[in-house]
């Protein structure tokens, strides 16, 4: 029942309790991850044998490799860094384009591509995955048999896991801009138009600082979404494996908690994102719809 | 291009080649990473090896899914259980939306809910490393149950169909709550006011008020949690293991480890083909557009 109605005092209590039971259920793993990361034993399992930094400053020579002296596992968040970057410029770029050709161009066929901009949406990451790898590789096929050129960036690597996170991360990038460019009065650039000033110049002055939010939070999501992507990845990784490909592949050979303490470093990292993303959404664009999916 | 060829003005001509400009990368994006890549997925499911660089159309592959047991019953499994998972989600984090939107109030309403949203932004991959090392045989989860005397020896919590739901449940729960609370807040408290008034019941205000509001919402959360748990590939291999039998990892195994494109694009087009079919379904039941769902998520 609402709260502007009497509540029964059983219903006060199991509301309670029901919420509680909530909250522990959503951070008892990630609390028990990132506990884990600084008991002293080599397996992250109970029982607690003391407290330890090793997972994090461990070097090999005492047996135990930290975070911070595992190269694979540092190459591999390297790895993630420069393909979110390569994903979010991609996204944010495309996305500018595209929510300025929807919302301000009339052209035939608009409204069927304004739907096919929409599916990548509803395509299983997998699916996107494999089609991405069979085609470019029929590509790679084609240039090879009648150019006789050999086409590297096509086989698995990292160009293709770039391009299989951009097609469907271009979509979000889409929808957050085109919502702010929707309520974008117009009139605002009319007047700057009618004093004098270039199209270059209302566009640098008026538009994209009216914008401005709208860019740095799809960059935000954009960057987040390519760093934790797992299922396009999948398929289309090379030698070079990202960062949860690689905590993929090592959880199952048994998890050391090293492990742990990189998730540490992401829970961290991406709350401290989810949050100064929060404090400045709520002032510029609270409402923002696509924001949190 | 008539319509833009109609505006006055000299800049005319210029707002021509903006346009074509800007169409340029939204084509590419759509025809070279998305298009024509279906396209040859689904020429790769119709075509059959006869020999080393020799095919012929044929429905061979999609003759061996449903020929083969072990392929259908994975498939129906995974279907199964995702319907499952999304019904699940829907009950979890109903009472939470309501509970965000309808009892706290002011700080602690906008707490909860970001509260709420905060794991989310954390890998799926270390959700499931905690969710590993709660449950598994010698995990936090068993190791309390032996010391609160409920088991004698620890129990392997892994590896089981309920473990797979709850992992799927847990990964899909804000998918469900940002929908549920955006169509809840739009519901007037004085029309449950006034049912109360009049004397309704719990049951039938919610049967008749807030189920037929929240509807968009609950379909949009639905669709989406369905669609996500159906693609995954991360929870059920690793909650799971060998048991878990989820459809992606056969379409994984014929395209990656089998390397049977051929295979593996027909799976492919079957998960495609039933997720897309559902999220008609889900529509057309509830009367909305994709386009408004896809907005609302």
């Amino acid at each position: 029942m609402i709260a502007s109605l009497p509540r029964p005092a059983w219903l006060r209590v199991a509301t309670v309790l029901y919420v509680a039971a909530f909250l522990i259920f959503l951070f008892t793993p990630l609390a028990i991850v990132a506990a884990f990361a600084f008991n002293d034993a080599p397996y992250p399992a109970p029982p607690w044998h003391g407290f330890t930094l090793d997972w994090f400053f461990g070097n090999p020579a005492e047996h135990r490799v930290g975070l911070f002296h595992d190269t694979e596992l540092l190459g591999s968040i390297g790895t993630s860094l420069l393909v979110a970057i390569w994903v979010t410029v991609l996204s944010v770029t495309v996305g500018t384009a595209n929510a300025f050709l929807m919302e301000r161009y009339r052209f035939p066929g608009k409204q069927a591509l304004s739907m096919l901009m929409l599916t990548p949406l509803v395509i299983p990451g997998v699916i996107l995955g494999i089609s991405i790898l069979s085609f470019s590789s029929r590509v790679a096929e084609l240039a090879d048999d009648v150019f006789g050129l050999d086409l590297d960036f096509l086989r698995p690597g990292l160009p293709l896991v770039v391009f299989g996170q951009f097609s469907y991360i271009a979509t979000i990038a889409t929808l957050m801009i085109s919502a702010r460019l929707k309520r974008f009065d117009r009139t605002l650039e009319e007047a700057a138009l009618n004093l004098g000033a270039s199209q270059a110049a209302v566009l640098r002055t008026i538009t994209f600082p009216y914008l401005r939010p709208a860019l740095i939070g799809s960059a935000a999501i954009s960057f987040l979404m390519s760093f934790e992507n797992f299922n396009t990845t999948l398929m289309l990784v090379g030698s070079e494996p990202p960062l949860t490909i690689m905590m993929y592949g090592r959880m199952r050979e048994g998890a050391s908690p090293v492990l742990n303490a990189v998730s540490l470093f992401l829970m961290l990292a991406s709350a401290g994102l989810a949050l100064t993303l929060m404090r400045g959404g709520s002032r510029a664009s609270a409402s923002e719809p696509t924001i949190k999916s | 291009m008539a319509e833009t060829l109609a505006v006055p003005g000299p800049r005319s001509w210029s707002r021509q080649l903006i346009l074509t400009l800007l169409l340029g990368p939204a084509l590419l994006w759509l025809f070279a990473l998305i298009v024509l890549p279906h396209i040859q997925l689904a020429i790769l499911s119709f075509r059959e090896r006869m020999a080393p660089h020799v095919y012929a159309p044929s429905f061979a592959q999609y003759r061996t899914f449903f020929a083969e047991p072990l392929y259908w019953e994975v498939f129906v499994r995974t279907a199964v259980l995702s319907v499952a998972a999304t019904a699940l989600t829907l009950v979890v984090a109903f009472p939470i939306a309501w509970v965000i939107t309808k009892v706290a109030r002011g700080r602690a309403s906008a707490l909860l809910f970001v509260v709420c949203l905060i794991p989310f932004w954390v890998s799926e991959t270390v959700r499931a490393l905690g969710w590993l090392i709660l449950l598994r045989q010698t995990g936090v989860l068993p190791a309390l149950l032996v010391k609160l005397g409920l088991t004698s020896m620890p129990v392997e919590l892994l590896y089981h169909d309920a473990t797979i739901l709850t992992g799927l449940v847990y990964t899909s729960l804000l998918f469900m709550v940002t929908p549920l609370v955006s169509s809840l807040e739009s519901l007037d408290n004085s029309l449950i006011e006034a049912a109360y008034d009049l004397g309704a019941s719990g049951a039938s205000i919610l049967r008749t008020i807030v189920i037929p509001h929240a509807a968009p919402g609950i379909t949009a959360g639905c669709i989406v949690v369905f669609m996500l748990t159906l693609g995954n590939y991360l929870t059920p291999n690793l909650l799971g293991g060998k048991n878990s039998q989820w459809f992606t990892e056969l379409i994984y195994t014929q395209f990656i480890v089998r390397f049977n494109w051929e295979q593996g694009a027909a799976f492919g087009f079957l998960l495609l083909g039933l997720s897309t079919s559902i999220v008609a379904l889900g529509l057309r039941l509830s009367g909305q557009r994709f386009v408004d769902v896809m907005r609302r998520s």
